[in-house]
């Protein structure tokens, strides 16, 4: 800058001119970050997208030995009555998966029987397939995961088991999910 | 070769005034009559079906959006309507499904020219990048194209491929919620991904320009790969029309022929069946695959045994083409002077071609049926897995390795002074190793 201008104030020394130069730079930059934040961010979820975060569901729907899909935000929820046997196998398997968790950690304790899980596969986002693969739980058909009946990652490319969400119980019989 | 005089003389009086007001008249005789090396092979035509694919793509497309709604409940029926209510809706509908594929097979087949005469060496390496640039926005506009019809397929494709991006350390989760307007692929997904395909085309048709531009300033490379020297220029060079507009026309024809095949003999061959049930998002396909375009990339991300290594490579593998021009270490051009860099050209194209193979296939099948093999680290031997490991290994290597090193070590054939050397002197000038025209098996 000090080459052209007008008032030069010795070699490489910033002058009024440069002040101003770089004020006005930076103050385009900052508008031009504030026009693009709203441009950007009206892609994030909507209100009515966000109020649909929780739902409820009657216990009493699910039989021994079998599961319920429920649609949650939009993914599914496996909501699974295990039999005796699996959750004697589940319980006494320990800690396994990834992270290692034991089953009372994926449970709320009184409704050991209950898994509420994401049946969205922590791999690429596939809905397993129910009672399939090697452990008794799952099996994700796109890559090839295989689950136990506790939703616990055991074998295949998922890095993760399968997600547990926030929920509680409001009854005996009823949970809130979300 | 660009800085050529220019020839246009304006004839009649509205010419004159327009010339000096606005040159566009001048621009198109011009651009017509550029000099083109005269020994352009039939190689030389993809970049004209191209620019025809981009056009019907986009004529189509405008077409298609005038009846397609793009709602979770009313895509799928109105995708339906179009092929079976709409006036020609069928025909129009065939032609854009089935164009995506034409233009896939013609830009993999220009690519691969370019690999072959080594178009993206000095000074050309601009041409080239923008070209995997066009390359990279075809595979994003495909990929949304792809869920519109928001069957089976189109879903479960877009929960995958989305969530590549959630794979990203810390960051994925948040910009894969940003991406998707929502925690799951929904009405907020479908709405963003039909607005950002009717605007891609527009970029790539940008990026055409550009792309042209640098072309007709660098000037078109050719089978012999050498600069044309100056004071051989107005023998080696003939006029882009008529000589490339027909030659291009020729090609052209001959390319419709097979896309009006596809149109109304198979105009479901490429696609999947399974795209014809209505998106369920409790319910999994059994067996999800990408258009086949997009195979030998699918393919390299499930070779991965870590899923951000593997999105990690699936990118890569799109990414080292941009790097290319620098790979390449070898000063020769065309590959027909190259004969080591040849062959391991021709096992790249077996490989491309199995990658995209495996990809189709389910990882744990075997490849050799009735072969038990036996289980290395996480998988059979005999298995699709390690094929694609194997092929993906070669993928990376053939740019990595074998580019960067080959054109350090190798003998280069003797190179023509110029592009009529070969024609003119006979068999003499063209070396025994190499076949007269081995344009045809590249």
């Amino acid at each position: 800058m000090a080459e052209t201008g007008v008032i030069s104030e010795g070699e490489g020394d910033p002058n009024r001119r440069d002040f101003i130069h770089i004020a006005a730079g930076a103050a385009a930059a900052g508008a031009g970050a504030m026009i693009a934040w709203p441009l950007i961010n009206q892609m994030n979820p909507a209100a009515d997208t966000l109020a649909l975060a929780s739902i409820e569901f009657d216990l009493t729907k699910v039989q021994e030995g079998q599961q319920v899909v429920i649609k949650w935000q939009g993914k599914p929820v496996f909501v699974r009555y295990r039999t005796p046997a699996e959750l004697q196998k589940v319980v006494t398997e320990g800690a396994v998966g990834s992270p290692p968790q034991t089953d009372a950690e994926r449970t709320k304790s009184g409704h050991e029987q209950y898994l509420v899980v994401v049946g969205s596969c922590t791999h690429l986002g596939c809905v397993p397939t129910f009672n399939a693969g090697d452990y008794g739980g799952w099996f994700c058909p796109c890559h090839g995961s295989h689950y136990d009946a506790s939703g616990r990652i055991r074998k295949g490319p998922a890095p993760l088991n399968l997600i547990v969400p926030e929920y509680e119980y409001t009854s005996d019989t009823r949970v809130r999910i979300g | 070769m660009s800085e050529h005089e220019s020839t246009y003389v304006p004839k009649t009086g509205v010419e004159k005034w327009l010339d000096t007001r606005l040159p566009i008249i001048r621009f198109g005789v011009d651009y017509m009559s550029l000099p083109t090396p005269r020994n352009l092979n039939y190689w030389w035509t993809f970049g004209g079906i191209l620019a025809l694919c981009l056009m019907t793509q986009i004529v189509t497309g405008i077409v298609l959006a005038m009846h397609y709604t793009p709602h979770v409940d009313l895509a799928f029926a109105s995708v339906e309507r179009i092929m079976r209510d709409v006036n020609g809706g069928w025909l129009i509908r065939y032609v854009h499904a089935n164009g995506a594929s034409m233009f896939f097979i013609a830009v993999y087949l220009h690519m691969l020219r370019g690999l072959y005469y080594g178009s993206y060496k000095a000074p050309r390496e601009m041409i080239w990048i923008i070209g995997c640039v066009i390359f990279f926005l075809m595979i994003a506009t495909a990929f949304l194209g792809y869920v519109l019809p928001w069957g089976q397929m189109s879903f479960w494709g877009a929960e995958v491929i989305t969530n590549l991006i959630g794979a990203i350390p810390v960051i994925g989760e948040p910009i894969l919620i940003w991406l998707r307007g929502g925690p799951a692929i929904d009405n907020a997904t479908l709405n963003r991904f039909f607005s950002l395909h009717y605007l891609l085309p527009f970029a790539i048709l940008g990026c055409v320009v550009l792309h042209l531009w640098a072309l007709h300033h660098a000037g078109q490379n050719n089978p012999v790969g050498i600069l044309i020297p100056k004071d051989r220029e107005k023998k080696d060079l003939v006029p882009f029309h008529p000589y490339f507009t027909v030659k291009d026309g020729f090609a052209i024809i001959l390319f419709l022929i097979l896309f009006a095949i596809f149109v109304f003999y198979q105009p479901n061959a490429l696609g999947h069946a399974d795209n014809y049930i209505p998106a369920n998002p409790l319910q999994t396909p059994s067996h999800i695959v990408p258009e086949w375009y997009m195979l030998p990339f699918y393919a390299i991300l499930r070779a991965i045994p870590d899923k951000f290594g593997g999105v990690v490579a699936m990118f890569s593998a799109i990414g080292v083409l941009f790097v290319l021009p620098w790979l390449d270490t070898s000063k020769v051009r065309s590959m027909r002077y190259r004969p080591t860099m040849r062959t391991f050209f021709f096992i790249f194209l077996v490989v491309g071609v199995g990658l995209g193979w495996c990809g189709g296939q389910l990882p744990d099948a075997p490849v050799i049926p009735g072969f038990d093999g036996f289980v290395l680290l996480d998988g059979n031997i005999n298995s699709y897995l390690w094929l694609t490991r194997l092929f993906t290994l070669y993928y990376f290597a053939f740019f990595l390795v074998i580019l960067p090193f080959v054109g350090l070590k190798e003998t280069p054939l003797p190179i023509p002074a110029t592009i009529s050397e070969p024609v003119l002197v006979g068999a003499d000038a063209i070396p025994a190793a190499a076949p007269a025209s081995p344009e045809k098996k590249g």
